[in-house]
């Protein structure tokens, strides 16, 4: 384990109510990126790269190595790819997985979610992987339950493996060099959970970050943790190493932030003539799922840039690392109370 | 207040030694009965406290508290919540009326009077502006001053539309009742959890930019203008807020306006790591408007403060940072935070900072005068500015345990309490509990 250093954040000593933990409480919980080093998340791509590189050369039958490990994937807001990511990470390691959605569930019946957890707790789980509509929810349940908390998406805040799988991805298409690199992310960065791991991860390796989106979904201050701001999609992408286009919800028309889905796709979609000004070596990223002809052109989708299909297969290696340290830390605490 | 809730006979007579003068700081001693200060001290007092050179001064008032009765008894009842505000050193107390169900009949205003008989303090109710607080029709203000409502307010929530909030003005002239307003432009707000800034952006929540309360500030100073009305500004937290009560008060408009301690002792990065108990409408803002709301308060755009006591149950407040209701708990924490935050570092004199919690709520409510000279009630706390203690919510009297400065060191402690004669509080081990 290298995941020791101190909290970036120290915990409050008169915990009251509700402090949530640091963003990691290191070998515990992975609750975002905001406050990792630049070491512990390369050392987090080293271990997702073994998984992978293992089941690229000798097949991905289930492992043995988290036999025994209970995980549950607690997902309160709907979710496919990141659920069946997680699942089948899980899976490939041998770990027991049992599966909470909320709807038919008691919460739909109106428990909270801290009850919910609650009950999960006393079933004894070792590792909880949850998503919910709230940012800081992960942090929350961190603080209420024994059991480690993998946040797999809490509201605007972070979504940490996304993070990761994209900075793996990007190391692949970077030769493994972030220093000096430059990365666009285009759109709707304000409801952002993907956007926000990506530039904690990016800052911390010594990357440079270039945000572009309508203002109206540019959240306030933003430049205070150390990113750039452009006017345009052209001046973020020009000469990047990459960009990321951000999904957009239609939703975002009705509540009066955009005019038109055409409109933002004139003004903000990644067409091959704004690929075209990154760097001849440039990726392209997209979280998924898309909205093809809006935030991003098929044929950027499907071209030789996309690392889209990447992503999601360093998704599985991502959550396998994870859950790995996790597991670990969680079988000691387990020890510990036997 | 009712005799039998206090300790003593009415007619005792009390006689509190070695004390200082709040104004002047010069030693006296005042003794009262029949809870009125009197001329002189008898030679032989029924009871004797010996201060120690700790302050008194006249009971404060809170011009803006959250009593939750009738119909949230779990996060707070009139009683408990007269018995934090003695804890506190305040005689009396305006409860808003946003209460389950609304205060907004003669009846209910009515009914919380009776309710508040045995209370520790004067509770002195406010009336809703629309029925039911829903912003669509006007209340029957005369009926409701008539029945004891000392201001009118839908707080918790704005009045939105400004053709009514007119009509409300210009209806309450036929009254002394000040519209209090909690503003609050809801468009702005959205579903807004945290001062909109860099704290919000980092945490992923929803911000509520500072222009959701100043526009409305500046609407109703216009409207204020047009009606010649009386308008209260509650809870103010922002620069641009004060800016244009700075700019009311100019125009010679009749409008005032309060804030709270928590709006010059902390900032919203109080709210990191997504700590509800700084979750709170208005929102913790920026340190510039952190500053803004001292140098208001020290120039005297400010008119008095309040606590905006906010109760809630531990159960609310146990919920992620989006689901948690606003607020936080402030009568037990008032004194020892004007101490901390506006005394010491020296933005105003300790005098000045009391007459904002005594003598001038009452001058911005029209309440009578109260002060510790012969005559007066004998609405009175004695305290010491110099007593550390550790704020620790356990040890509330109100039932809201919900503050960010638990776990606080500070200094100023009240010792004792005294509300139209009868001690409603006696801090334990406190000459005046010693000697009582």
């Amino acid at each position: 384990m290298t995941l020791t250093v101190a909290p970036a954040h120290p915990a409050s000593p008169d915990a009251g109510f509700f402090v949530a933990p640091p963003a990691l409480s290191r070998t515990r919980h992975l609750l975002g990126l905001e406050g990792f080093s630049g070491a512990e998340i390369l050392d987090l791509l080293d271990h997702a790269h073994t998984y992978r590189e293992r089941w690229r050369t000798q097949g991905r039958a289930p492992s043995r190595e988290l036999a025994g490990v209970e995980v549950c994937h607690a997902f309160f807001e709907d979710s496919t790819r990141t659920r069946a990511s997680f699942e089948l990470a899980a899976l490939r390691l041998g770990a027991t997985s049992v599966a909470f959605t909320a709807g038919g569930s008691s919460v739909s019946k109106g428990e909270s979610l801290l009850d919910t957890l609650q009950t999960l707790a006393a079933m004894g789980v070792d590792l909880v992987v949850l998503r919910h509509r709230s940012s800081g929810a992960a942090a929350y349940v961190a603080q209420q339950l024994e059991a480690g908390v993998i946040n797999a998406g809490d509201g605007m805040h972070e979504h940490p493996t996304q993070g990761l799988l994209d900075l793996l991805t990007l190391r692949d298409a970077w030769s493994g060099r972030f220093e000096g690199r430059r990365l666009a992310i285009v759109g709707d960065i304000a409801h952002s959970r993907v956007a926000r791991s990506a530039l904690h991860g990016l800052l911390a390796l010594g990357s440079e970050v270039t945000l572009a989106g309508p203002s109206t979904l540019m959240p306030a201050e933003i430049e205070a943790l150390g990113v750039e701001v452009a006017r345009s999609v052209e001046d973020a992408m020009a000469g990047a190493d990459g960009v990321m286009a951000l999904r957009l919800q239609r939703e975002r028309m009705e509540s009066g932030l955009l005019p038109s889905l055409s409109e933002y796709a004139r003004v903000w979609g990644i067409t091959p003539p704004r690929v075209a000004l990154m760097k001849p070596e440039a990726v392209v990223l997209h979280p998924g799922p898309m909205n093809r002809g809006v935030e991003i052109a098929p044929e950027v989708a499907d071209g030789g840039r996309s690392r889209i299909l990447a992503q999601v297969e360093n998704g599985v290696a991502v959550r396998s690392a994870v859950l790995s340290r996790l597991a670990q830390a969680a079988r000691e605490r387990r020890a510990a109370h036997l | 207040m009712s005799d039998s809730s206090a300790r003593g006979a009415a007619n005792a007579v009390t006689l509190i030694r070695d004390a200082r003068h709040w104004q002047t700081g010069e030693r006296i001693e005042r003794a009262f009965a029949n809870g009125q200060v009197l001329e002189r001290a008898p030679a032989a007092p029924d009871r004797v406290i010996e201060a120690g050179g700790a302050i008194l001064a006249p009971g404060l008032v809170d011009l803006h508290v959250h009593l939750r009765e009738p119909g949230q008894t779990a996060k707070e009842t009139i009683e408990s919540g007269a018995r934090a505000a003695a804890a506190g050193g305040f005689t009396s107390v305006a409860c808003m009326p946003n209460t389950k169900p609304v205060l907004d009949s003669v009846a209910w205003i009515e009914w919380v009077r009776h309710r508040a008989e045995k209370a520790l303090c004067r509770v002195l109710p406010i009336a809703a502006v629309t029925v039911g607080q829903e912003g669509a029709q006007l209340t029957e203000f005369v009926a409701l001053e008539r029945a004891g409502a000392v201001a009118l307010s839908d707080d918790g929530r704005p009045i939105m539309n400004a053709g009514l909030m007119r009509h409300a003005l210009e209806y309450a002239k036929q009254t002394r009742l000040p519209i209090v307003v909690h503003e609050e432009d809801l468009t702005l707000r959205g579903d807004g959890a945290m001062n909109e800034g860099l704290t919000a952006t980092r945490l992923g929540i929803r911000g509520i930019p500072a222009a959701a309360e100043s526009v409305m500030v500046r609407r109703d100073v216009e409207l204020a203008e047009l009606t010649q009305g009386r308008v209260h500004f509650a809870h103010l937290s922002c620069k641009a807020s004060f800016d244009a009560l700075r700019d009311g008060k100019a125009r010679g408009l009749r409008v005032s306006g309060e804030t709270c301690p928590h709006y010059w002792m902390l900032t919203d990065e109080a709210v990191a790591d997504y700590d509800t108990r700084a979750k709170m409408n208005p929102p913790l803002r920026s340190d510039l408007d952190r500053e803004a709301t001292v140098e208001a308060i020290a120039d005297g755009t400010i008119d008095c403060f309040v606590t905006d006591h906010a109760p809630h149950t531990e159960d609310e407040k146990r919920q992620p940072f989006d689901q948690a209701p606003f607020g936080i708990v402030g009568l037990e924490t008032a004194l020892a935070l004007t101490i901390a935050g506006l005394v010491r570092p020296g933005h105003l004199s300790l005098s000045r900072a009391l007459e904002l919690w005594t003598e001038a709520p009452r001058r911005v409510f029209g309440l009578p005068e109260v002060s510790i000279e012969p005559g007066s009630p004998a609405d009175l706390v004695l305290f010491d500015p110099e007593l550390e203690w550790t704020v620790d919510t356990s040890r509330f009297a109100s039932r809201g345990r919900n503050t960010p400065f638990d776990g606080w060191r500070l200094s100023g402690r009240v010792l004792a309490t005294f509300c139209g004669g009868q001690q409603t509080f006696a801090l334990e081990g406190a000459p005046a509990e010693a000697r009582a």
